[in-house]
C-alpha cells in the first residue's frame, strides 16, 4: 500500500535503527541458523520477510536488499527498477513518470535518506541485481555476510 | 578543421593520445578545450544507408559528434549500432546511445564489442525512457541494468578488460563514456549528487535533457563547479528549438522530463513566426549557456526541424568559426555555402 510506504520513509530515521537491531539479532542467531541449516531457513524466513517489508515497503523480493541505502525507499518499485537514483523523467510534482499517481520512488529515497544517520550510503554505486536471489531471503543472506565478514576480520586481527 | 594525425585512410580510427580513451575526435576536441557541438540523429524506419548518410549530412561542418538514439521515446527505429556502423565507414564520429530498457546485460556487452570493433568511439549509458510512452506499450520492460551500473560495466570491460561476469575479454572496447544529466526536474538537491555519482561510475562526458531555464541551469552548474566535478566531466547543455507555442505545451505536457517555464511560452504565443522565434530561442541558449562556468559544449536535439540546425548553429557563433571535420570535407563543400572555410586548423 503506498501510504504505509511513505509513511515508512517519512520514518526513516527509526526504520534504520530498527534494522540495525535486525541485524545484531540475526547475526547473534547465526548458530541456530547455522544448526537448522541456512538453506533450510530460507523459505520461511523469506515468508517472514515477504509479509512485514510487502506491508512496510511494498517490497517486491529481489533477496538483495538496498532499503539501508536508498532511504528506506525500495527501488524495485521504480517501473524502471533503477537501482541508482532517479531517471530524468520525474514530473514537475516529484511523481513518476510511468505512474503519474505514484511518488517517484527516488524522490522518496532522495527525502528519506536525509534524515538517516547513514545518509551518504545513497551514493554508493548499487551492482545490477542478480536475478537467482529473486524470492529468496535477503536478511539471512545479509546475516550470514555479516559473519563471514567478522570471522574474516577476526582471522586478520589475529 | 583537421587533425595533424588525420588516418590515410577515411573511416580509419585516429591515434589514441596518451591519457586519452578513444580514438574518437569528440574526446580528442573536448580535451583541447574546445567549445564542442553535438547534435542528435533520429534513426529512420526503413532500411535506407542513404537516409541514414542524408540525415547525418545535415550536419556537415558543425559538429564534433552524431548521437544515435536508441528506440528513443521507446518507439522502434533502426538500431543505434546499426546507424552507428553505417557513420563510422565514412568517417563520422558517432555516439551510440545505449538504453537499458530493451535489452539485457549479455545483450547490451555483445554491442558494446560489436560497436566498438565497428569503429565507435563514444557510447553514452541511458536508463531510457518507460515503454508507455511509445509505439508498443505493451513490450516487456526490460531493465536488467540502470545507466548506472551499465556504466561501470562499460568501463570495467574497458579498464580492467573483462565482463560484468568477470570472464576475461582478449582485446577491450576503447570508447569515451557519456551520460545523461537532467538538472530541471525534482529532486533538484540530489540532481548534483547524482551526476558525481555517474562520474564515479565512470561518465566523461554528459549531456543535458533541453534547457529551457537558463535560471535553474545556472544554479546547477554553479553547484557542480563548487564540487569540482567540472574538472571530471564534459558537459554539454542540451538545446533544441520549440516549433511552435501548441507544440511547446504539448511537449512539457507530455514528453518526460522537459521542462519549459511559462516565460518561454508566453514569449512564443507572442511571436508572429513562432517557428522562427522558437529557433531565435534556442540560438540565445546556445550563446548564455557558452558563458556559464563549467559548460563543455552544446547537444542540439532538433526533432523534425534538423534541418535548422546548421543555420542555427552558424548564427549563434559557438564554433567561433570553426569547422569540425566531416566526410569530403577536402574535396566538397558542405550543404550550406556558410561554412566553406575548411582546413583552418
Amino acid at each position: 500500500m503506498r501510504a504505509v510506504r511513505y509513511w515508512s520513509t517519512s520514518h526513516s530515521a527509526t526504520m534504520e535503527k530498527l534494522y540495525l537491531m535486525l541485524e545484531w539479532l540475526m547475526v547473534k542467531l547465526d548458530p541456530l541458523w547455522r544448526a537448522v541449516g541456512y538453506e533450510r531457513m530460507d523459505r520461511p524466513m523469506a515468508m517472514l520477510e515477504k509479509g512485514v517489508k510487502g506491508f512496510l515497503f511494498d517490497c517486491q523480493m529481489c533477496g538483495q536488499c538496498a532499503l539501508s541505502d536508498t532511504g528506506m525507499s525500495c527501488p524495485m518499485n521504480c517501473p524502471k527498477s533503477l537501482r541508482n537514483g532517479p531517471c530524468g523523467g520525474v514530473r514537475s510534482n516529484g511523481n513518476c513518470e510511468v505512474e503519474p499517481d505514484m511518488r517517484c520512488v527516488w524522490v522518496e529515497a532522495a527525502r528519506g535518506a536525509r534524515q538517516m544517520h547513514s545518509q551518504q550510503s545513497i551514493e554508493v554505486i548499487q551492482l545490477p541485481v542478480d536475478a537467482r536471489l529473486k524470492g529468496h531471503s535477503s536478511w539471512l543472506r545479509a546475516a550470514q555476510l555479516k559473519v563471514e565478514e567478522e570471522k574474516l576480520l577476526h582471522g586478520l586481527g589475529k | 578543421m583537421k587533425f595533424k594525425d588525420e588516418p590515410v585512410v577515411v573511416g580509419d580510427p585516429l591515434p589514441i593520445l596518451p591519457g586519452h580513451n578513444s580514438a574518437g575526435r569528440l574526446e580528442r576536441i573536448l580535451r583541447a578545450g574546445v567549445f564542442a557541438v553535438t547534435a542528435e540523429l533520429a534513426p529512420p524506419d526503413s532500411v535506407s544507408v542513404e537516409e541514414v548518410y542524408r540525415r547525418a549530412q545535415l550536419f556537415d561542418g558543425i559538429v564534433d559528434g552524431i548521437n544515435s538514439t536508441d528506440g528513443s521515446g521507446a518507439n522502434c527505429h533502426m538500431s543505434s549500432v546499426g546507424v552507428c556502423a553505417l557513420l563510422t565507414r565514412v568517417g563520422y564520429s558517432p555516439i551510440l546511445q545505449v538504453s537499458c530498457r530493451d535489452r539485457n546485460r549479455i545483450a547490451i556487452q555483445g554491442d558494446v564489442l560489436g560497436a566498438a570493433a565497428m569503429g565507435v568511439a563514444n557510447i553514452m549509458c541511458l536508463s531510457g525512457d518507460g515503454v508507455q510512452t511509445g509505439d508498443h506499450p505493451g513490450a516487456k520492460p526490460v531493465f536488467d541494468l540502470d545507466c548506472m551500473s551499465l556504466l561501470e560495466i562499460v568501463r570495467t570491460m574497458r579498464d580492467q578488460s573483462h565482463f560484468q561476469s568477470g570472464r576475461k575479454l582478449d582485446s577491450p572496447p576503447k570508447v569515451f563514456l557519456g551520460a545523461a544529466a537532467n538538472p530541471f526536474v525534482p529532486d533538484f538537491d540530489f540532481r548534483v549528487e547524482r551526476l558525481a555519482k555517474k562520474v564515479a561510475a565512470g561518465a566523461q562526458f554528459v549531456q543535458t535533457q533541453y534547457c529551457y531555464d537558463l535560471p535553474r541551469l545556472k544554479e546547477y552548474m554553479s553547484r557542480v563547479c563548487d564540487r569540482g566535478l567540472h574538472e571530471k566531466v564534459f558537459i554539454l547543455v542540451g538545446v533544441g528549438p520549440l516549433a511552435s507555442a501548441k507544440g511547446a505545451e504539448w511537449m512539457r505536457n507530455n514528453v518526460p522530463g522537459v521542462h519549459i517555464p511559462d516565460n518561454v511560452i508566453t514569449r512564443m504565443s507572442g511571436a508572429e513566426n513562432q517557428k522562427a522565434e522558437g529557433q531565435k530561442i534556442c540560438i540565445e541558449m546556445m550563446q548564455q549557456v557558452k558563458e556559464i562556468e563549467g559548460v563543455a559544449g552544446v547537444h542540439v536535439m532538433a526533432f523534425r526541424q534538423e534541418e535548422s540546425v546548421p543555420e542555427m548553429v552558424h548564427r549563434s557563433g559557438v564554433l567561433e568559426g570553426r569547422v569540425p571535420w566531416y566526410p569530403h570535407c577536402d574535396t566538397q563543400y558542405s550543404n550550406s555555402d556558410l561554412f566553406m572555410e575548411t582546413g583552418n586548423d
